[in-house]
């Protein structure tokens, strides 16, 4: 079995705030190997973008990051800044959520391209401008390449355009391209589609896709749409309250699910065939800084026991076909439920 | 196509000059007071006739529609007439003090900058911290503090008790310097003149202090709640998960967004700084337009309060098509 690149190890990120400390990610181990695509999946303040930016290293103070973020074995925790600042966007690149606010209204989106090129030395060069001239026009090359390769007609004509001239179809493409620019071995992406168009949205899909295997990238595509993870991805995990509630082969999540939230989030799926009406979860995400005792989801589970609220569940192998079945990167279907133990009391396990 | 643009902006000017010309002709003539009687009022003895002399030599026995006709057609030939009181053309008179405020409001807006960038940027990256909350406390200082208070406890400290800088006046008496354009600054560099230069600038400091002070402190403010909410935004955390610098991040992405506010404000504060000069120029003896202005209300000299008002209605509008033609710069969302 293939080492995984990136490797998350009991990453907890906590924040501290007026109420007290506020757990964003809890104890999260997810593991990414060379060509997957892997989908976190969850409501909104689950504390998916918070595992992305702490990948980074972009957690902003006075949030705290204990565990370890391994790529290729190094703990991206114990980086310095400056040692951090050559991975992002050259090993590690990231694609946010909306693109007409994460491009810089100001600067033309050619530059914005470039600009990943020259962070990272891709084209080396004399740096002093206007001694840089030639160095530049490389660079453009460069730049107009991954404008074409990213579905923007008449890169040459758009180079010089500016972001709120592109269509949000087009401000994402241009998005993925910076991201794509310096060839990174990771691409993070933030519900890239969230702030699209349906049609736009299957476009880019169908780009990222294109992306992974033509590139070899690994992806993590954090979204709140489990019905698009199960189109894109083949590992899913379902984050709620910080914490992952259930993890493993796409078709075993979504065929087989354990946990009652991917039950539930499996319901709000519309289904065009079979026109039944939707099923949404009640109620919201707890506050973070107040959450139950036992199990988060407790409060919104239509299974709900009375032992559900005391005690903590850990992850457990699902059993299928009478067996713990393998997930081709070795890794077992797991749930956080205490319907997999059987209902027993959290201290018998 | 911008210069077309420009000139068009420089067009449309006209009726605003226009504009400003007739109220300002208007409103000197319906203040209470008369020229001719202040004047005679210092001369003592004096006719009838020699009355009406001067007000037929003035124009001031013609009809208003008939005097605001001459004003007109005289602004278009770029003549603004005589000054009642100097017997002198007031071209001449406002050329020779154009320079002097000219250059203290050039001292107190690079002064203003040159504080406020640094103040609002690291107020804005370091957030309440000590840092922040003394620059605001200071900026909230430079904006109450009256500038003629300010010009006097700066005399006080660095001219009577330290002794750094003279008190007042543009130049060292003592100091000979050729005219050129009438800025002391600009004259000395051009005429190599080391000592005029080092005298000039010495003299240009405490007034320049003094004007910018309130331009530093509201650039500042509005400079960091700018760069509060760019350093906020996704485009600067884009720039960090590129792997920029925090340096570039904060001086090339959320800076430049930054300015677009910013220059604005530094647009509006040309005319604070030419209605603030008044003050400043009289605290620090300063030989600028501020004064002869005062003088010239004071005396009800039509022509002169006349061609300075539209002095500064022109500078007012210059500075404000300079800040447009910036703005499409700064803001490609803009166009003119």
């Amino acid at each position: 079995m293939a080492q995984p690149i990136l490797e998350l190890r009991n990453l907890t990120i906590v924040f501290p705030t007026r109420r007290g400390e506020v757990r964003a990610v809890d104890a999260v181990n997810l593991a990414l190997y060379p060509g997957q695509i892997l989908g976190l999946v969850g409501e909104s303040g689950c504390g998916k973008s918070t595992v992305l930016l702490s990948i980074l290293g972009l957690i902003a103070r006075p949030g705290r990051i204990t565990g370890e973020v391994l790529l290729d074995g190094r703990d991206l925790t114990k980086l310095s800044n400056r040692e951090l600042r050559k991975l992002r966007g050259k090993e590690i690149a990231m694609i946010f959520q909306d693109p007409l606010s994460t491009l810089n209204p100001a600067f033309p989106v050619g530059e914005q391209i470039r600009e990943s090129l020259r962070l990272h030395n891709m084209v080396p060069g004399p740096w002093l401008w206007p001694f840089d001239s030639g160095r530049r026009w490389q660079e453009k090359q460069r730049v107009l390449q991954v404008m074409e390769e990213v579905g923007i007609p008449a890169p040459e004509a758009r180079y010089r355009a500016y972001p709120h001239q592109f269509s949000g179809g087009m401000q994402q493409r241009a998005l993925i391209a910076i991201g794509l620019a310096c060839n990174p071995r990771i691409l993070l992406a933030d519900e890239p589609t969230t702030a699209l168009d349906v049609t736009i949205q299957a476009q880019i899909i169908a780009l990222m896709k294109r992306i992974n295997q033509e590139h070899g990238a690994a992806i993590i595509l954090v979204t709140h749409d489990l019905g698009l993870a199960a189109e894109f991805c083949d590992h899913i995990a379902v984050m709620y309250a910080g914490r992952i509630v259930e993890i493993g082969g796409v078709d075993q999540v979504i065929e087989n699910p354990q946990h009652p939230y991917t039950q539930g989030l499996l319901r709000c799926i519309p289904n065009l065939k079979e026109r039944r009406p939707l099923q949404p979860i009640p109620g919201s995400v707890p506050d973070l800084a107040e959450l139950p005792p036992g199990c988060a989801f407790a409060p919104r589970c239509p299974e709900f026991r009375s032992v559900c609220a005391e005690g903590f569940f850990r992850l457990q192998p699902v059993i299928e076909d009478g067996h713990k079945k393998a997930h081709r990167s070795g890794e077992v279907h797991m749930a956080r439920c205490l319907r997999l133990t059987g209902y027993r009391m959290p201290e018998d396990d | 196509m911008r210069l077309v643009k420009i000139l068009e902006r420089l067009l449309a000017a006209i009726p605003i000059m226009v504009g400003v010309a007739v109220i300002v002709f208007l409103f000197m003539r319906l203040t209470p007071g008369d020229p001719v009687d202040i004047m005679m009022g210092q001369g003592g003895m004096v006719t009838a006739g020699e009355i009406e002399r001067l007000r037929s030599e003035f124009n001031l026995d013609k009809p208003l529609h008939e005097q605001l006709a001459l004003f007109l057609f005289g602004l278009l030939r770029g003549d603004m007439g005589n000054s009642f009181t100097k017997q002198r053309p007031v071209a001449q008179l406002i050329a020779e003090r154009l320079p002097a405020t000219i250059e203290l409001a050039l001292g107190a807006m690079v002064f203003g900058l040159l504080v406020a960038f640094p103040i609002g940027i690291v107020s804005a990256v370091r957030q309440n911290s000590l840092t922040d909350r003394l620059s605001m406390a200071g900026a909230f200082l430079g904006i109450s503090m009256p500038p003629f208070w300010l010009g006097i406890l700066l005399i006080l400290i660095f001219s009577v008790h330290l002794k750094w800088l003279p008190v007042q006046g543009r130049i060292g008496a003592d100091v000979h310097l050729t005219t050129v354009t009438g800025f002391y600054v600009l004259d000395s560099i051009l005429t190599g003149n080391r000592e005029a230069l080092i005298s000039s600038l010495r003299h240009l400091a405490l007034p320049s202090v003094t004007l910018g002070a309130a331009v530093a402190a509201i650039v500042a403010r509005v400079l960091r709640s700018s760069m509060l909410e760019c350093l906020r935004s996704d485009y600067v955390k884009l720039a960090r998960a590129k792997g920029a610098s925090e340096f570039s991040a904060v001086a090339k992405h959320a800076l430049r967004n930054a300015l677009i506010p910013t220059v604005t404000v530094v647009g509006l504060q040309v005319g604070v700084l030419l209605g603030g000069n008044m003050i400043v120029e009289a605290v620090f003896g300063w030989p600028g337009l501020g004064r002869l202005v005062v003088d010239a209300i004071f005396a009800r000299d039509f022509p002169l309060v006349q061609g300075a008002v539209m002095i500064y209605a022109f500078t007012f509008v210059a500075a404000n098509l300079i800040v447009d033609v910036l703005y499409t710069y700064l803001n490609p969302k803009i166009e003119m």
